[in-house]
């Protein structure tokens, strides 16, 4: 049994290790693998380390497809972070499983909070508390490629304003082969990345629907404007022709590729799409409809206590928290990942609304909705699912949302007895 | 139809125009099933610009992806875990494997039998249904995310141990009697006299151990948390999402996680088709 | 534990056993850690699985007994008879596709000595690959234009482009390929392992009667390849009843999509656990592919036994 005694040794190397260190507070800081995310998070824990050199924080990253999973296993089994990144949506899980602790309101009031924060940061709220605080939100906006808008007769400087300009556009821009094959896609249609997103807060608003109500624990599309919005995204494809599900695999691929005119993707795609060089592209607001109402989603990951942290790792987990809460990380994050800072006077300056690329973002944060998810993961499967049963399975857009819609309530019915 | 040309007893016919076709038809099968290795091989060799033109040898071959990849050093970190954990692994195997195999074919006690049954009928369990008592486990003991965790369900396995008992039965009862005799210990016995008649069998046992775990995917991808863990295929998969859909990049990732065990067959091919067969033959 | 352990205790009393029982001792200070493991890693896990199976453990709260709630909620899934149709479609089509094409070219093969060893590498070679990492490569062929290779190839012979991954009634034949791809050359090793197995003097016999090759391969080949085809329906059955790898990595977006048309039940099994944490709800769903395992393997058995 070799091997046990190898482990013996590296569990005692392990402590010994730790007490060395015993002299500084250590915390463990948890987020997802995003390259941009996880260098911004290196320099702030430096410039945070600096300015306490009684805490060491250690940064642990995992990829995004289980990182709730291995949170959560981590948590129960009591290793893991003292402070953890969560997706808003996740806020319930993580407190249902208590594995976060609301903020003292002794470091964090509520009031300010509430004063310096864009009013999506309620999302984090459950009761008088808050369980966690966002160093950047981020919103949706209309990618366009520049050369593609150029050769097919388009001003480059004056993108889409409405949604019937942005299928004017996406018609002018999607090229097929002799056998009637989509060789270049007009808009991008992936369900799998943010068009559910699109569908849900935006397109069913502005068709005059609401995607839910009571707190978003009841769908509320399965109705006429849930169904125009539906027929919208469907005909891109159907009737239309200016996108295909699975075009290039995924949308955001296509448009890298070169080979999208326009796709709807957020703020965290910029350091990817930053690296183009094939071609210039930009940046819009999201298409407004014939009346000229616009919406947006919203959305953030927070950073929030565990309930591992207990003690002086609960003071370190604070000053750190609120560190990384700060403008002055708002302004890194902004600059390094390239999402928008979440306290109003570190996003609004007449800089960043002048911005080419933020301004869009920033707009749309003004008119923006947050989707209370239960599952994220869960729901989006409801809506990638519901445009699929249309486009390969043949059904009415109309069967197809019924469908959707029980599938979610279900979802929430079922969270909400948890 | 072609007349059998391995049987040696029969006298070799003139090549006839049958036989012609068969072996045009197995070699064209042949190519087919090497195409998905030789389309990832040289897409791996191209750089972005190329990747869609789906010429088998590349315009003007690179290897900047290899460089880029290897450069940031997760996927050497996931190539020493596959080998550490495989290797481990194999070892543990040959090792118990054939002590087991061993012991129930060449010794005669109470409780031979059941012991003999009840390992076998783990054959009839399926992983699946052991890998959330596995992770509860783990999380228990603390294993999650270590070598260890990775490796502890695999540590031995019924077939092996099958596969060796059956070898064993072959090995003549007088050697081990005479080594006895010489008043050699059992565990000298089994180790210097009996192992070593059944090399062909250890080889077999050692290289389906290695690759089983090598190729290895689903419990690595629950057990381990954090990249620096992770085995190449939980790697590359994590990789491949991560790359935005980059073909020639993913093709690279591919290709480095199925080049080692290609190159390694390219030297012992003999030993390790004759390996399976064996496996599959006693197994 | 050990044996030298064992003997330094019993001093003089190890000299003052008989030979046989020294054996015994011997057998079992073999059989300690051995027996240890299996009894910890694997019969205790196993009545773990079905005592979780009753209950409504997640990894957010401790396990509370819920009798055959998950079953029953199983049953009425509709999801889960998806799954089982699936499952059962991965093996109804790959075990006798993968089956016949191996015996084929394991049999030309068998008789083919020109570069014989090179041909057998060809085959051999995708069995040695990572599926994890192939799951890419195919999933990269089955593209739409312009990007994916086999509809580029359609294209260019005027042929009309195929969904693949993108049909409900594609998918699935297209995620098996790539696994039916991997294990023919296992298959085909051990096809010709089994013909070598067969003396050649029944053949001869056959052919000083007459027997025309079609009828030696009915009366002789197949006949006397019996265990072989027991052992290889056996074997790559349950490899298709678990299939997983390729499934997870060909669609990493929507595993098992679309409308679930290729999930397996080792991938709704992974997904019950590790992303809805509903442990007690998919370990139920663990014992009903154990019991899918158990019985589709005595059947087989039987029925290749009565043959």
């Amino acid at each position: 049994m070799r091997l046990k005694h190898l482990l013996a040794s590296v569990a005692m190397s392990a402590t010994v290790l730790a007490a060395t260190g015993a002299k500084a507070v250590e915390i463990e800081y948890w987020q997802y693998v995003f390259e941009t995310r996880v260098k911004a998070m290196d320099q702030l824990i430096q410039k945070f380390q600096a300015a306490n050199p009684d805490i060491k924080v250690k940064q642990t990253t995992f990829p995004y497809a289980d990182y709730q999973t291995k949170v959560a296993a981590s948590i129960m089994a009591g290793q893991g972070p003292d402070v953890v990144q969560l997706f808003y949506g996740w806020t319930d899980n993580f407190i249902s499983g208590k594995m976060i602790q609301p903020l003292r309101a002794s470091a964090f009031p509520a009031a300010d909070i509430e004063r310096d924060f864009f009013p999506i940061v309620s999302a984090m709220k459950r009761g008088n508390d808050y369980y966690g605080l966002p160093t950047a939100v981020r919103s949706l906006a209309l990618f366009y490629n520049k050369k593609i808008f150029k050769d097919a007769g388009l001003d480059p400087a004056n993108p889409p304003k409405t949604l019937d300009e942005f299928v004017a556009a996406a018609e002018k821009t999607a090229k097929r082969d002799g056998g009637g094959n989509l060789t270049q896609a007009g808009v991008t249609m992936d369900m799998t990345g943010q068009d559910h997103q699109w569908w849900r807060e935006v397109l069913i608003r502005q068709n005059g629907g609401q995607p839910y109500t009571d707190n978003d624990s009841k769908v509320a599309y399965n109705d006429e404007a849930g169904l125009k919005a539906l027929t919208f995204y469907i005909d891109l494809q159907k009737t239309k022709k200016v996108g295909q599900v699975g075009f290039m695999d995924e949308g955001q691929a296509a448009f890298r590729g070169g080979l999208a005119a326009m796709t709807i993707d957020g703020t965290f795609r910029l350091g990817s799409f930053n690296t183009i060089k094939a071609f210039e592209w930009g940046v819009t607001e999201l298409p407004a409809n014939a009346k000229g109402e616009r919406s947006n989603y919203a959305s953030y990951f927070a950073n929030a206590i565990t309930t591992k942290a207990q003690g002086e790792k609960l003071a370190a987990a604070e000053k750190f928290l609120a560190y990384i809460s700060s403008p002055e990380a708002m302004k890194v994050w902004l600059e390094v990942v390239g999402e928008l800072p979440a306290r109003r006077a570190a996003a609004l300056t007449p800089e960043n609304l002048a911005n080419p690329i933020y301004g869009p973002f920033l707009k749309g944060l003004e008119y923006a909705h947050t989707t209370e998810f239960k599952d994220e993961m869960a729901q989006r499967q409801v809506a990638i699912d519901m445009v699929n049963r249309v486009l390969i399975g043949g059904e009415t857009p109309k069967d197809s949302l019924a469908k959707a819609a029980t599938a979610e309530q279900a979802i929430l019915d079922r969270a909400a007895k948890r | 139809m072609a007349a059998a040309q391995s049987l040696p007893a029969l006298p070799m016919s003139k090549v006839k125009p049958g036989r012609v076709v068969a072996w045009t038809l197995l070699f064209i099968g042949g190519v087919i099933m090497v195409t998905p290795l030789l389309f990832m091989l040289s897409t791996s060799l191209k750089d972005a610009s190329q990747v869609y033109d789906l010429r088998i040898v590349p315009a003007a071959p690179t290897l900047e992806n290899y460089w880029q990849i290897l450069g940031d050093g997760r996927f050497l970190r996931w190539l020493a875990n596959s080998t550490i954990v495989a290797l481990s692994v194999t070892v543990s195997n040959v090792f118990f494997d054939s002590l087991v195999g061993y012991t129930l074919a060449k010794f005669r006690f109470r409780g031979r039998y059941i012991v003999f049954v009840a390992i076998l009928s783990t054959l009839m369990i399926p992983t699946e249904m052991l890998v959330l008592p596995w992770y509860l486990m783990a999380s228990q003991f603390g294993w999650l995310d270590s070598y260890w965790g990775i490796m502890f369900p695999g540590m031995m396995t019924a077939f092996g141990t099958f596969l060796m008992k059956q070898f064993f039965e072959g090995v003549p009862d007088d050697f081990l009697e005479a080594a006895r005799i010489d008043g050699l210990n059992e565990f000298t016995i089994w180790w210097k006299i009996a192992l070593p008649l059944v090399t062909p069998a250890l080889s077999a046992l050692a290289i389906f151990t290695f690759l089983g775990n090598w190729t290895a995917f689903f419990w690595p991808l629950i057990v381990t948390t954090s990249a620096e863990l992770y085995t190449l295929p939980v790697g590359l998969s994590s990789f491949a999402v991560e790359q935005s859909i980059q073909w020639e990049k993913i093709m690279t990732g591919a290709s480095i996680a199925t080049l080692p065990t290609l190159i390694i067959f390219l030297f012992l091919q003999r030993y390790i088709v004759r390996g399976v067969m064996l496996a599959g033959l006693k197994g | 534990m050990s044996a030298t352990g064992t003997e330094a205790a019993a001093g003089g009393l190890w000299s003052r056993l008989s030979l046989s029982q020294k054996q015994v001792l011997w057998a079992w200070a073999f059989l300690a850690v051995p027996v240890l493991f299996y009894t910890v890693i694997r019969f205790w896990p196993t009545v773990q699985a079905f005592y979780l199976s009753a209950t409504d453990w997640n990894v957010m709260r401790p396990a509370s007994y819920v009798g055959f709630e998950n079953y029953r909620r199983l049953w009425s899934d509709p999801l889960f008879w998806q799954v089982f149709r699936n499952t059962f479609a991965y093996l109804l089509l790959g075990t006798p596709i993968s089956l016949l094409l191996s015996f084929v070219v394991a049999y030309y093969l068998d008789r083919v000595r020109f570069m014989h060893s090179f041909i057998r590498a060809l085959y051999f070679l995708p069995f040695l690959t990572t599926a994890a990492a192939m799951a890419w490569v195919w999933r990269w062929f089955y593209q739409p234009v312009p990007i994916g290779v086999i509809n580029d190839i359609l294209a260019t012979f005027g042929l009309p482009q195929q969904p693949f991954l993108r049909s409900t009634t594609q998918a699935l034949p297209a995620v098996l390929a790539p696994a039916i791809w991997a294990g023919l050359g296992f298959q085909i090793i051990i096809f010709l392992a089994g013909l070598r197995a067969i003396p050649s003097t029944y053949y001869e016999a056959a052919r000083i009667d007459g027997l025309s090759e079609g009828a030696i391969l009915r009366k002789i080949t197949i006949p006397l390849l019996k265990p072989t085809l027991v052992f290889l329906v056996v074997f790559s059955s349950i490899g298709f009843l678990r299939i997983f790898d390729q499934v997870y990595n060909i669609n990493s977006n929507d595993p098992g999509g679309p409308l679930n048309s290729t999930k397996p039940l080792v991938l709704m099994i992974y997904q019950t656990a590790f992303s809805s944490y509903e442990m007690g709800y998919a370990a139920a769903q663990t014992v009903v592919l154990f019991l899918i395992l158990l019985v589709i393997s005595l059947v087989q058995l039987r029925i290749m036994r009565d043959r």
